[in-house]
């Protein structure tokens, strides 16, 4: 059964046609070409695919894109304005904590929605709020720090 | 995922008449974390699904006089950050708190952590099992690590979930709506063990909804934690919890409950170690001796023997952490 439904990416307003059981990644990634969200397990296990609903980050592997009806959604192509990069992206850089970058996207949807919540979180509330989101590169540490910088300005 | 037609509700009235035409072929979708897991596995294949997320008055969270009524389709990452849940039912938020991973507990609900199904890696895999509806446990001779050490039998899943042992802890119960009205069970009679029926892990059924988890207002001066023990400090599920809520008075142990998780096919009441410290003073023998009684008739399988002494750290660190030793 196809859907037809209305929501906003990154600001922009959509109508689309879904059907019932495809996700919001595949929606996304498939549908939309916004292939910065990224698809890992599927099941809920890695945090590669999260992206912001309302505000919060949520896991686009286990969410419906009918579910996303009248929703706001924000994947990491939201976050740049132009050429300037969001200051998450560019601490991102700064500091290194971008190897291979499969966990990138949804590192900083999850580190945005943090610092919009709270502009001056500490470590342990950083590693925390990005407990869900696996990283096998970096080992965490040059992620926490790019976080930190933008936290503490 | 197969296909399926997907509902979205506004009322509860419309969401049951859904139900019932539906005649068991939909099922109920709340947050969808455990829900859609299960249906890219193939071991669900509803034809229809009834979302329950645009109907209110599910989501509502309200303290009266002597309890908390919390609706079913509250989001775990809500009640990790009430205040009054956190200060008067700290059981509750810290077990919320224990679940998944952020992300898991943005669109996770209550209602849903109690409803979800077992996590047997033989059931979510492709193995017919007595729980699909073949002639066999896989679990008896193959992988048990993560199985049942106590009342397991004839399948040896443990009950998932974090947030039922805190609410039995408390002595919550539920609200449950079907097409003749409603009715409120105690959250103790609400799970059921494999002996009573092996496809299914709680008294719902498929046209029933459960709305509302009222959990009573602990009385003055008593205390409550909730600790897990697990691989991996996110996403993993429970390899043993403990659910304790302590009520000391005068150095004597006046209230006990102590709810177990991860180790039984339902949630784990260890009355004979409450026994042994219920109207005692709390005193590190009888401490111990409770921790022994806990588990006592349990039957380990042939990887999972390590739960119990787990379990038995687990329940002695409650105790310790609660009576100040
Ligand atoms: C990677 C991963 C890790 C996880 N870790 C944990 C963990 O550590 N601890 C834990 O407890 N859980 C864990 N979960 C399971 C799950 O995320 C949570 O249990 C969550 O609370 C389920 O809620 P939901 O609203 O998403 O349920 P849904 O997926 O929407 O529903 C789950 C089941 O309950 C039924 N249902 C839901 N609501 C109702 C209702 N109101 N009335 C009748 N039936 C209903 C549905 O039909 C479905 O069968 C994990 C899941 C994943 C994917
Ligand atoms: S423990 Fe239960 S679910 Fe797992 S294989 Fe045995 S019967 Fe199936
Ligand atoms: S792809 Fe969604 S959590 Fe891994
Ligand atoms: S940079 Fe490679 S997974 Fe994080």
């Amino acid at each position: 059964m196809t859907h037809q439904i209305e929501l906003i990416i990154n600001g922009e307003h959509y109508e689309l046609m879904v059907k019932a059981n495809k996700t919001l990644l595949e929606l996304l990634r498939e549908d939309l070409d916004l292939t910065g969200t990224k698809m890992g397990c599927g099941t809920g296990d890695c945090g590669a695919c999260t992206v912001l609903l309302d505000n919060r980050p949520v896991n686009a592997c286990l969410v419906l894109a009918v579910e996303a009806r009248g929703k706001e959604i924000v994947t990491i192509e939201g976050l740049a304005q132009g050429e300037t990069l969001h200051p998450l992206q560019q601490a991102f850089i700064d500091h290194g904590a971008v190897q291979c970058g499969f966990c990138t996207p949804g590192m900083i949807l999850t580190a945005k929605a943090l610092l919009d919540n709270n502009p001056n979180p500490t470590e342990p509330m950083i590693r925390r709020a990005i407990a869900g989101n696996i990283c096998r590169c970096t080992g965490y540490t040059k992620i926490v720090k790019a976080i930190m910088a933008v936290a503490s300005r | 995922m197969k296909g399926f037609t997907f509902h979205k509700p506004r009322s509860l009235k419309e969401a049951l008449a859904m139900l019932k035409e539906a005649d068991g072929k939909a099922k109920i979708m709340a947050g969808g974390t455990d829900l859609l897991g299960a249906m890219k596995d193939g071991i669900m294949q509803p034809e229809r699904l009834i979302n329950l997320q645009e109907i209110p008055d599910l989501a509502n969270i309200r303290p009266d006089n002597d309890r908390l009524h919390l609706g079913a389709l509250v989001s775990l990452h809500e009640i990790t950050v009430h205040p009054s849940i956190q200060k008067r039912f700290g059981i509750l938020a810290q077990a919320a708190q224990e679940v998944g991973s952020p992300q898991l507990r943005n669109m996770g609900t209550l209602g849903g952590n109690l409803c979800q199904r077992p996590r047997c890696w033989y059931y979510r895999g492709d193995f017919v099992c007595l729980k699909r509806g073949g002639d066999q446990c896989f679990a008896v001779t193959g992988q048990n690590k993560y199985h049942a050490v106590i009342e397991g039998g004839p399948c040896f899943i443990v009950h998932p979930s974090d947030t039922a042992p805190a609410l039995l802890a408390m002595d919550a119960s539920v609200r449950i709506a079907g097409p003749d009205g409603e009715k409120i069970a105690a959250l103790e009679k609400f799970f059921m063990t494999p002996r009573d029926n092996v496809t299914r892990e709680n008294i719902l059924e498929p046209d029933q909804i459960l709305t509302e988890i009222m959990v009573p207002l602990p009385r003055e001066g008593s205390r409550g934690i909730y600790l897990k023990a697990r691989e991996r400090r996110c996403w993993d599920f429970a390899l043993a919890s403990v659910a304790l809520l302590l009520n000391i008075d005068d150095g004597i142990c006046q209230e006990i409950r102590l709810v177990l998780g991860g180790i039984a096919p339902i949630p784990f009441r260890a009355s004979k170690a409450e026994e042994v410290l219920k109207g005692k003073p709390i005193e590190i023998e009888l401490i111990d001796q409770a921790c022994r009684m806990a588990l006592s008739g349990a039957r380990p399988l042939a990887s999972n023997a390590y739960k119990l002494e787990l379990t038995q750290a687990l329940i002695k660190q409650a105790l310790l952490t609660l009576s100040n030793k």
